[in-house]
């Protein structure tokens, strides 16, 4: 019987995996540990619902609602010195519960710290952009737009930043292969000649690193060189290997011990 | 009349008659002053910029696809294909993010190795963008000086490593050799005629006239827009916002040495200039420090954490329980604890940060890498309109950007 694999996460699985391994987790420590991040915490509990909170690592990770990203982030930026949105993207949940965790990575320069900001939405849901509180978002949303297919509310651009427009799927999904979907595989092929050309080129021709053994033509191999263009497909004959000359001298001679000269002697 | 301070152009015998006379222009992706491949569509109102468009992907490899199929010490040497004209810094980057993520402690020599290998790779990155931003400036002395020293630092690199570009110098819990015979004696040629090296290039730089008239007051960016934009290294530096990684968040030995981070309110291209000139100074002054320190360090390379990191050599060829756990590591990989991590460093570039988030499995489940520069990349579309079409090629070079991190 064939071995099932999972659709919903084509990712490369362990090819062994003890059943009674459990994880050891990342140590979660509660923010009321550090002052700053607790008065942080605070401020964003008096507006806005908090569904959980912790430090890990040495960051406050703090979990929201989608619908309160723009409000949130807006009060971090305004009242609580966070002046830089580092990085922004989505993690793609939607084998386990059909969801995708999208997280901003804050950072405050007079409080050194950073805290990440984490919100999750459904796979059609869209999410507020906060292009117009940090530019920095306007391209890594385009690029969560890009990979994982999230769409976002007001953004001033949202077109992919890093696939070719015409591009269908999104590559960092875990439904997306790592050696792409067949849009991927003949992107250039129907762009360049059109679907109806797949058939005449062929799968074989499509992939340039791939390398035909009985091709003779394209292809030496080492060791067992043949004329160019012999037909190998029915076996190919012995290649008879010799280090010579074109007039027949020998490059390579074998040692013969009893013509050479051997100096025992060092001083002579 | 001209400015002294612009290269204005005027058209004496062309006039455009009609109304709307929006040229829309194609620089790139195969510009060599691009840096790689970058495409802008550039708006103009004669030769000024009204609007411009960067558009990147062309070097798109899916580096992040890649390492939630990878283990991750099959990732390290992807990491050098980031920003390959320092490529230790971006392994060093990768390798810290997973020691934090399984809290690992790096011995002390390794530690002083990795300081020796990021403060070259800085100085090979900050030489690397003088030569090519002065060539694209036409100034071509100064690229032939920067990269015959550049070559010494490649040259010592390739002692330590056995590769000029793509180091994979760094391990996770460590570095994999310790330094060869000769490594600190050359390093330490190199570092005392570094000074004389800067003063050759100031000399020819500082106050050329073509050299200010491209960079002064061109690609002005204010305090605001770098953090609004999320600038990071010297791009910010040069903003007049005080922020260095390696100082305010120090990592390995960062907060034992002495060094000033420089710092400008201009925000235009000479202040830039200025500050890769300075860093370098301060990137010697380091490596002096750190080579001292590399006497007194004992002489364990990597961390002992039999469950993540395999055994010396040593303990592998001679016994059997540590051949078993290198190959379970080997082929099966280490699997981190379930938990997310993100690391910042200060790299050449400005913030490289790694995000991990890991579910206990020998692969990532999301890694996410932010790369200085495609901000950098990002800010261009507010920072060109206004200026002039040679404006853009001094721009693009002082933001220092490199495709392969901007399309990882």
């Amino acid at each position: 019987m064939r071995a099932y694999t999972p659709k919903d996460d084509v990712q490369k699985k362990p090819y062994y995996t003890d059943r009674y391994w459990v994880a050891p987790q990342v140590a979660k420590s509660d923010v009321s540990e550090d002052e700053v991040f607790a008065a942080d915490l605070e401020a964003i509990k008096a507006s806005f619902e908090v569904l959980d909170a912790y430090i890990q690592v040495g960051q406050m990770v703090v979990v929201i609602n989608a619908t309160d990203n723009f409000g949130v982030i807006k009060m971090l930026k305004n009242e609580r010195e966070y002046n830089q949105l580092s990085e922004l993207s989505a993690i793609d949940w939607l084998a386990q519960e059909g969801k995708f965790e999208v997280f901003y990575q804050m950072l405050s320069m007079s409080k050194r710290k950073r805290l990440r900001i984490k919100c999750k939405i459904g796979e059609k849901e869209s999410i507020e952009s906060v292009e117009k509180l940090f530019r920095s978002a306007d391209w890594s949303e385009r690029e969560m737009y890009d990979m994982f297919g999230i769409v976002i509310n007001n953004h001033p651009y949202m077109k992919r930043i890093l696939m070719p427009d015409d591009w269908e799927g999104y590559p960092l999904r875990k439904t997306y292969p790592l050696q792409g979907d067949e849009f991927a595989q003949w992107y250039e092929v129907d762009k360049i000649f059109g679907k109806e050309a797949r058939e005449i080129i062929g799968p074989e021709n499509r992939d340039p690193a791939r390398v035909d053994r009985y091709d003779t033509e394209r292809f030496s191999r080492l060791g067992h060189e043949v004329p160019r263009g012999t037909d190998i497909t029915q076996g190919e004959p012995d290649t008879l290997i010799q280090y010579q000359e074109e007039g027949g001298a020998f490059m390579i001679e074998k040692f013969d011990a009893q013509k050479t000269v051997t100096i025992s002697d060092r001083d002579r | 009349m001209q400015q002294s301070n612009r290269l204005r152009p005027f058209f004496e015998n062309i006039t455009f008659d009609r109304d709307d006379n929006e040229l829309i222009l194609n620089f790139g992706p195969q510009h060599p002053s691009a840096h790689g491949q970058l495409r802008l569509m550039l708006h103009l109102q004669q030769e000024q910029i009204t609007k411009a468009h960067p558009d990147i992907g062309y070097l798109h490899r899916g580096m992040e696809k890649m390492a939630e199929n990878m283990i991750y010490n099959e990732f390290m040497p992807t990491t050098d294909r980031m920003d390959y004209i320092a490529s230790s810094s971006n392994n060093y980057g990768f390798a810290l993010a997973v020691e934090r993520l399984i809290g690992l402690e790096v011995p002390r020599r390794a530690k002083v190795i990795r300081m020796m290998l990021l403060e070259t790779n800085r100085l090979m990155s900050h030489l690397f963008w003088l030569a090519t931003t002065a060539l694209d400036i036409g100034a071509m002395t100064v690229f032939l000086f920067a990269f015959r020293e550049r070559e010494y630092l490649m040259d010592l690199i390739e002692d330590y490593c056995g590769a000029r570009l793509t180091h994979a110098a760094v391990r996770i819990g460590g570095v994999p050799l310790d330094l060869p015979d000769n490594f600190i004696a050359d390093l330490r040629k190199f570092l005392d005629k570094l000074p004389e090296n800067i003063k050759d290039y100031e000399d020819l730089l500082d106050t050329n006239r073509i050299w200010k008239m491209r960079m002064e007051n061109v690609g002005v960016i204010s305090k605001e827009m770098a953090l609004s934009w999320g600038c990071s290294g010297v791009m910010l530096r040069a903003s007049g916002v005080e922020w260095d990684i390696r100082k305010e968040e120090p990592y390995e030995l960062y907060d034992e040495v002495e060094f000033n981070v420089p710092v400008s309110d201009k925000g235009d291209n000479y202040a830039r200039y200025k500050l890769y000139m300075a860093e370098m100074r301060e990137s010697a002054k380091i490596l002096y420090q750190v080579i001292d320190m590399y006497e007194g360090t004992g002489p364990e390379l990597m961390a002992h954490a039999p469950q993540y990191i395999s055994a010396p050599k040593i303990d592998i060829m001679t016994q059997n329980y540590s051949l078993m756990q290198h190959f379970v590591l080997v082929t099966q990989g280490m699997r981190p604890p379930v938990g997310e991590v993100y690391v910042a460093t200060e790299s050449p570039k400005g913030e490289l940060g790694y995000f991990i988030n890991s579910q206990g499995g020998a692969y990532p489940y999301r890694l996410k890498l932010r790369a200085p520069s495609f901000w950098h990349t990002g800010i261009l579309t507010d920072l060109l309109p206004g200026h002039y079409i040679p404006d853009v090629v001094s721009i693009i070079g002082t933001t220092n950007i490199v495709f392969g991190e901007v399309d990882r």
